[in-house]
């Protein structure tokens, strides 16, 4: 009985301090190197999302290149949002223009304007 | 002699890794102390306080009116600012500085902020680079450490006219 609780005890310390270096450690990796998301909608077909609503695409979403915020054009970028047309805008400095590839069934910077390039991971 | 060493290096390694990744954890998700630099909020917080951030409230779309916000700067993404929220989406703005005889309005855009610093006088803010994705958004500050004769919870808006009516 007491060889038994000994044995849950120790069973749970290391249960809890594998949990404290685990969780930070991926916590952070994903913050800072990669993770992985689906795409949904149709507004980057046909490069993601070709097979309509039937399938959703899973990405890799590099953060590591994004540490020191170096965007080419061309990028297909992910971006925190939280929910102009046929004119000519002026990105200000610090911004960038994200459009979805399939034009008209895209909510992108037609509809939020030019976003700050911070935000984009 | 040279396994003792490899040891002791990979352990070191390995504590260094874990530890950084904790204290990350705790800074963008918990908070941090920070030290504030610049004439643009005061008299709430002078140059070179040091303030107590919390970025709970940011995962949570807890963010109010009234409340001071550290975010990323719009115009250069390495950079901090520390601002003041003056009105959430979908709110009415006053733009216009107080010297003006006209009052000009703009309406928050959504998933915006409109921030502006304390010292309106000398503030690079939303009335300079219009307002600012929530997204950039990165702790709110509450509690001053430093000095310590202004120790505790901060003040509230010296200029409170500047918010919306309702």
């Amino acid at each position: 009985m007491a060889q038994s609780q000994g044995w849950v005890r120790r069973y749970a310390k290391a249960f809890f301090k594998g949990f404290f270096v685990a969780v930070p450690v991926a916590v952070t990796f994903l913050d800072r190197v990669a993770c992985v998301a689906r795409v949904e909608g149709a507004s980057m077909q046909p490069s993601l999302n070709p097979g309509g609503s039937q399938s959703s695409d899973v990405v890799l979403l590099n953060h590591w290149k994004m540490r020191n915020f170096e965007v080419q054009r061309g990028d297909i970028v992910s971006l925190v949002t939280i929910g102009h047309k046929n004119r000519y805008v002026k990105v200000p400095r610090g911004h960038i223009w994200v459009e979805g590839d399939h034009h008209g069934h895209s909510f992108d910077s037609n509809s939020f304007g030019p976003v700050s390039h911070v935000v984009a991971c | 002699m040279l396994r003792g060493v490899l040891g002791k290096t990979f352990r070191l390694v390995g504590y260094t890794i874990q530890y950084g990744c904790i204290a990350h954890c705790a800074f963008e998700y918990v908070g941090g102390v920070v030290m504030c630099s610049g004439p643009s909020m005061e008299p709430t917080i002078q140059n070179s306080d040091i303030v107590f951030a919390e970025n709970l409230s940011r995962h949570f779309y807890g963010i109010q009116r009234g409340d001071i916000v550290i975010a990323k700067s719009p115009s250069d993404p390495k950079s901090n600012i520390c601002k003041r929220v003056i009105g959430l989406e979908g709110d009415k703005i006053l733009t216009n500085s107080p010297s003006d005889f006209f009052k000009s309005h703009s309406y928050v855009p959504t998933g915006h902020v409109w921030l502006e610093g304390d010292n309106l006088q000398n503030s690079t803010d939303s009335r300079y680079y219009g307002p600012i994705p929530y997204g950039l958004i990165r702790g709110r500050i509450f509690f001053k450490i430093w000095p310590l004769s202004d120790f505790g919870f901060l003040r509230d808006s010296p200029n409170g006219h500047r918010f919306s009516d309702d």
